[in-house]
C-alpha cells in the first residue's frame, strides 16, 4: 500500500521526453519468430503525457525482505547457498537527464549457473540447483544506487532457430517516477561472444544502444575471496519541466 | 560541432521472455517461499471508496489465440479522480488504494482478472475531463517494447464522446477497441495484438 517516497526531493510533474523509438528494437523482429504473430502493425496514437503517463505508484522500502537483494541465499535452506560463479551486480537508474532516480523499484529474474530457469515452461536439461530460485529486487537509493548479489546465470538454448542460445543475461523489470517510465530489459555480460549472436539483442537495430546493456566487469568493487562486481546503469525517460509549476526543473 | 547537450539516451527495451513470472508474480509461478504476497495481486480493501467492479481481461495474438504468458499492469485513479501518486497535484488519493495491479494471464485459458474500482475522472491538460480510463501495459514474450493503451468504459458512453483522447483516433472505426463491455458488475475486454481488429496502442 501507499508507503514512504524514496526520496526528500519535491516530486516533479513534467511530462516525459518523448521515447525514441528507434533506439528500442521494433515490434517486428522477423529473426525473433514470436514477435511475428505479437507485434501490433498500425501506428501508436500519440499524444502528450496527461497526467495518467505522468503521475505512477511508487513502491516503499518497508515492503522489502531482508533477502530480498540476495539470490545466492533468498531460496537457499538455511546454511546453504547457490552454485555458480559468485557475483555483485551494482549500478544507478538515472534519466536522460543524468539525474540519479532514487526510490525506483527495481526487480530482476534470472536462470541459474547452468541456464536452467526455475520455471514450470523451462524444460532444459540442465539441472535445477535446489537453492536457488532466481528472483531478487530493491529500491534504489537516495542518488539512484543499487546493488544486488546472485550467481552468474548460465547461457541457454531455446526454440527459435535449430541451434539458437541466449547469451547469460539478468531480466530487470524497472519503476521510475511516472508510469510513462515504465521499463523491462535485460542486462549482459562484458565479454560474452553470444551477445551478437542473439536474435532478441539483434532486434536493436543500433550497436551503441546494445553496448549500453551490457554490465563491465569492475575489478575495483569486487569482494575478495568471494564475489566479482558488474556495473550496470540503467537509464529512464527524461522529464521535462513541470506543466503546473512554472519554473524550471533541472533540464 | 555544437556543444553537446549531455543527455543519456532511454536504455532499450528487451522482451520480458517467457520465464516473467519469476521476476514478477513468484508466487503465481510456484516459487512460493521468497515473497509473502505477488505484488500487485490485491487491489482493494473493505476501505476502499467507489464502486467494486472486475475487469476480465485477454490479449490476442495475430492468430486470435489468446496469450497464455503475457502480464498486464493496470495503473488507475481513485474513485474521485485522484492519483496515489507523488506527481498528483491536486490533492491526496484515496490511501486504501494503490491503483496499481499486476496479473499474468492463467496459463490455460489466457484470462486475466482484477478486482478494482470504477475509477473517477481525471483532466486532461487543457482542464477538460477526460473520460473514467484504466491505463495498461502489456509485456510478454514475443513484445519487445511494453506495449501501452487504455480501457475505457461502455457504460459512460457521454464522457466517452467527450474525451480528448480518444477523439484523437483518426480511424473511428477502431475507438470501439479501447471501450471495454460491461457484462453485470464484470468488463470484459479483449486486447488484439494484430489484425482488423488490432487495438489502438499509445505512444505517449
Ligand atoms: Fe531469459
Amino acid at each position: 500500500m501507499p508507503a514512504e517516497s524514496g526520496s526528500t526531493r519535491r516530486p516533479e510533474t513534467g511530462a516525459f521526453f518523448q521515447r525514441d523509438r528507434t533506439w528500442h528494437p521494433p515490434a517486428l523482429t522477423p529473426n525473433y519468430k514470436t514477435s511475428v504473430l505479437r507485434s501490433p502493425q498500425k501506428a501508436p496514437l500519440s499524444f502528450d503525457n496527461t497526467l495518467s503517463e505522468i503521475a505512477g505508484p511508487v513502491f516503499g522500502h518497508a515492503m522489502l525482505g531482508e533477502l530480498d537483494a540476495d539470490l545466492i541465499h533468498n531460496f537457499a535452506r538455511p546454511g546453504e547457498s547457490a552454485l555458480g560463479e559468485r557475483i555483485l551486480v551494482y549500478g544507478r537508474v538515472l534519466d536522460e537527464r543524468g539525474v540519479g532516480v532514487p526510490g525506483a523499484l527495481l526487480e530482476f529474474w534470472q536462470a541459474n549457473a547452468g541456464g536452467r530457469y526455475r520455471h514450470k515452461r523451462d524444460g532444459y536439461l540442465a539441472p535445477l540447483d535446489p537453492n536457488f530460485g532466481g528472483c531478487g529486487r530493491t529500491i534504489t537509493g537516495e542518488d539512484g544506487f543499487y546493488a544486488f548479489r546472485t550467481v552468474k546465470p548460465g547461457p541457454y538454448p531455446w526454440p527459435n532457430g535449430p541451434n539458437d542460445w541466449r547469451p547469460s543475461h539478468i531480466h530487470f523489470s524497472v519503476f521510475g517516477h511516472g508510469f510513462a517510465q515504465r521499463l523491462i530489459t535485460q542486462m549482459y555480460f562484458e565479454g560474452d561472444p553470444l551477445i551478437w549472436h542473439c536474435p532478441i539483442v539483434r532486434g536493436i537495430p543500433d550497436k551503441a544502444a546494445i553496448e549500453t546493456l551490457i554490465a563491465t566487469l569492475d575489478m575495483q568493487a569486487t569482494i575478495p575471496f568471494d564475489a566479482r562486481a558488474y556495473k550496470f546503469d540503467i537509464v529512464l525517460r527524461g522529464r521535462r519541466a513541470s506543466r503546473f509549476e512554472n519554473r524550471l526543473e533541472g533540464n | 560541432m555544437a556543444q553537446s547537450l549531455d543527455r543519456l539516451r532511454e536504455s532499450p527495451s528487451q522482451t520480458a521472455g517467457p520465464y516473467v513470472h519469476i521476476g514478477l508474480t513468484p508466487n503465481f509461478g510456484g516459487i512460493g517461499c521468497v515473497y509473502p504476497t505477488d505484488l500487485g495481486a490485491t487491489m482493494v480493501n473493505d476501505k476502499t471508496k467507489g464502486e467494486r467492479i472486475g475487469l476480465r481481461i485477454r490479449v490476442l495474438d495475430g492468430t486470435g489465440t489468446p496469450l497464455k504468458d503475457a502480464l498486464i499492469e493496470i495503473w488507475q485513479a481513485d474513485a474521485d479522480g485522484l492519483y496515489n501518486s507523488p506527481a498528483e497535484p491536486r490533492g491526496t488519493a484515496d490511501p486504501n488504494f494503490f491503483g496499481w495491479g499486476r496479473c499474468p494471464t492463467d496459463m490455460d485459458t489466457g484470462l486475466c482478472a482484477f478486482e478494482t474500482i470504477k475509477p473517477g475522472r481525471v483532466p486532461f491538460n487543457d482542464g477538460r475531463l477526460m473520460a473514467p480510463h484504466i491505463t495498461l501495459w502489456i509485456v510478454a514474450r514475443g513484445i519487445n517494447l511494453g506495449l501501452h493503451t487504455r480501457l475505457y468504459f461502455s457504460d459512460e458512453e457521454k464522457a466517452n464522446a467527450e474525451d480528448p483522447i480518444l477523439a484523437r483516433v483518426e480511424h473511428r472505426l477502431r475507438v470501439p477497441t479501447l471501450i471495454a463491455e460491461r457484462q453485470g458488475d464484470m468488463y470484459v475486454f479483449d486486447v488484439h495484438l494484430q489484425g482488423e481488429k488490432e487495438t489502438v496502442f499509445f505512444d505517449s
